[in-house]
């Protein structure tokens, strides 16, 4: 029968005695732990902000590009040739099984002018399934309909920097605003989105319906052009399928033959940056991993003393054994007090891991996250340490003989 | 039924190569409530013999039955369980624990039976009284004499009720007046609670408190007779 709080108050009797050496040995533990608990904050960090881009330009969202012209053998880059027409927007939608929604996007830079303000900014003419497909949302006032495309209606939805620079503390709904000296009814104000992944500020934009850019703003080289068409894919498995039905589909309505290059271009923004998150994630990893390693020599520093500790009271051992304790009770009392070195290094790890990151974020800049899982892991890898390291020397202790540790000088 | 019963008990010891007879065929009888000195000069076999006998150590060949319980036949733990309910150790080092109370030193056989710490504190707080401690329990080892450190022992000893205590040379470091009070002790515990003592001795004014006096040579007993009282 073991005793486990008698147990317990012995072990902690011994590691009072040693304090200097009990507290060293935790110093090991509490820099593992720390480091763990750091470098995944740092991690975290890293690809939360990733993620939070993702979703800032839209889940599961390609963008269809025209292609490029070739003009005396020299090629002009993608989007050179305007090739995409809102009928090909419509037969995505319609055709490809994969796709949820699309916008097309006819879009140029223009002069705004309201009173005496005025601001130049990127214009987008587009239909309200933009909304859908950028998972943007409206903060003010309401979007313009479908039926304000077919009937190419002057009214416009503004980002929060348009508003911010031609407006100040007046409310733009209701007010007119000029376009390339065209005036535009303003019927909302689209939510804050904050910066792309590329760095650009994504709030300072207009929308208004794709055929008053078409007819009223921009004009078009051919009827019905659109500069890109934003599509979104039903899931993110879904992503790879939808590329390739958008792909067959505009091929065949481009006619297109079998040996010739495509006239567009369909780009996967999400997987690309579901590439950057995954590699901040090995990134985290990895920096997990190494800091596991001096969590590693941590241990094996407890393992040590604990060597030295079982060496040093081999004739307690011995007395122990004499009046009565038994193999467990001798193991246990040794593992308790490898556990206990190691579990209040753990928590003293975690709050110096804590406090840690919060120094990385304010000197680097870096985000960085704790999340309550690192914690968890931190801890109970810790207690695992001190039972995996505690053993052996516990072990050692159970299987001296109790008449040469009786006589042990 | 006797209490111990050695059956030609014989210990080798190998020391490299070389195998050393410590016990050379060792057969006896010791009856419940008796009191005996085993002498012998150094390496007579006397303290294998004790070891054996608190099942510290088992016989190479041989048998040793305690209350009938062969114990060649028990394991490590059942070994402990039966140092821990029937046996207490006195040595002549004392061997309690540094830093600890002497509470808490005479606690230590109970905490491996499992009883709870108020009866352990009770039972340690009665067994120091039965050996003049009383008032002392808060007493470090460092902070009492040699006589003191011993009765500390004995309480140890006597806590668990145990039918036998054991005590390989519990004078040997002790003056000649403390010697004489703790085999007065002894003499007492032996005669009022019929404890069954077995010392192990150089001196014969000490073996003198026996009732029984063993004594070996070279492994093997050559002597067992009972002490004439004057």
């Amino acid at each position: 029968m073991i005793n486990i709080p008698s147990t317990i108050k012995i072990s902690f009797r011994a590691l009072r005695v040693n304090k200097m050496r009990s507290a060293l040995t935790m110093l090991g533990i509490i820099i593992g732990v720390g480091a763990v608990i750091a470098m995944l904050a740092v991690g975290t960090g890293a690809s939360q902000k990733i993620s939070e881009q993702i979703s800032s330009i839209g889940s599961n969202l390609l963008i269809v590009l025209p292609g490029a012209t070739t003009a005396g053998g020299v090629r002009m880059g993608a989007g050179t040739q305007p090739t995409l027409t809102m009928r090909d927007a419509e037969a995505i939608l319609k055709e490809c099984p994969s796709v949820l929604d699309v916008a097309p996007d006819l879009s140029g830079v223009a002069q705004i002018v309201y009173g005496n303000q005025n601001w130049s900014t990127g214009v987008r003419g587009t239909t309200p399934s933009v909304l859908n497909v950028r998972d943007w949302s409206i903060d003010e006032g309401k979007s313009f309909t479908e039926q304000d495309v077919k009937s190419a209606t002057k009214v416009a939805l503004l980002g929060q920097t348009v508003v911010d620079n031609l407006f100040g503390e007046v409310t733009p709904i209701g007010k007119v605003i000029r376009i390339k000296n065209v005036p535009f009814t303003v019927i909302g104000i689209l939510s804050r989105k904050g910066q792309s992944p590329t760095g650009q500020d994504q709030d300072d934009t207009i929308y208004i319906p794709l055929t008053t850019a078409q007819k009223k703003l921009f004009g078009t080289a051919f009827p019905g052009m659109v500069r890109i068409i934003m599509v979104k894919a039903k899931s993110t498995e879904g992503l790879l399928d939808a590329e390739k039905q958008i792909t067959g589909l505009l091929r065949q309505r481009h006619r297109i033959g079998p040996k010739q290059d495509n006239d567009f271009t369909v780009r996967n923004l999400t997987q690309m940056m579901q590439a950057a998150e995954q590699s901040t994630k090995v990134m985290t990893l990895l920096l997990g991993a190494i800091a596991s390693v001096s969590l590693l020599v941590g241990g094996i520093g407890i393992m040590n003393i604990m060597l030295v500790s079982v060496t040093e009271r081999t004739r307690e051992i011995g007395i122990r054994m004499a009046v009565g304790a038994k193999t467990w009770d001798i193991r246990l009392q040794f593992i308790i007090e490898a556990v206990t070195l190691s579990l209040i290094g753990g928590i003293a790890g975690i709050v110096a891991g804590v406090s840690g990151s919060k120094v990385i974020s304010m000197i680097a800049g870096w985000a960085t996250i704790v999340s309550p899982l690192s914690i968890l892991l931190a801890f109970s890898f810790s207690g695992l340490v001190g039972i995996f390291f505690g053993f052996y020397p516990a072990y050692k202790a159970s299987l001296l003989n109790p008449i040469d540790a009786l006589r042990y000088e | 039924m006797a209490l111990i019963e050695s059956v030609g008990i014989t210990k080798v010891y190998k020391l490299g190569d070389v195998e050393v007879n410590a016990l050379c065929s060792v057969s006896l009888t010791i009856e419940r409530g008796d009191f005996i000195a085993i002498m012998g000069p150094s390496g007579s076999g006397k303290s294998t013999f004790m070891n054996i006998l608190g099942c510290l150590d088992t016989p190479t060949t041989g048998h040793y039955l305690l209350e009938g319980t062969d114990t060649a036949q028990l394991n490590r733990d059942e070994l402990a369980g039966i140092r821990n309910n029937k046996i207490g150790f006195v040595f002549q080092g004392f061997n309690l624990l540094p830093r600890t109370s002497a509470l808490e030193n005479v606690e230590l056989p109970l905490l491996y039976n499992g009883i709870s710490a108020k009866e352990r504190r009770q039972k340690a707080i009665t067994a120091l009284k039965a050996v003049g401690l009383e008032g002392r329990e808060g007493h470090h080892p460092t902070q009492l004499s040699g006589g003191q450190q011993q009765r500390v022992a004995i309480a140890r000893a006597l806590v668990n009720d145990a039918p036998i205590i054991l005590a390989d040379e519990p004078t040997g470091n002790l003056d000649t007046k403390t010697s004489s009070e703790i085999m007065e002790l002894f003499v007492k515990l032996n005669r009022e609670s019929n404890i069954t003592i077995i010392l192990i001795t150089h001196e014969s004014d000490i073996a003198a408190y026996s009732r029984r006096i063993i004594k070996f040579l070279d492994g093997c007993i050559i002597n067992d007779e009972p002490v004439r009282k004057l």
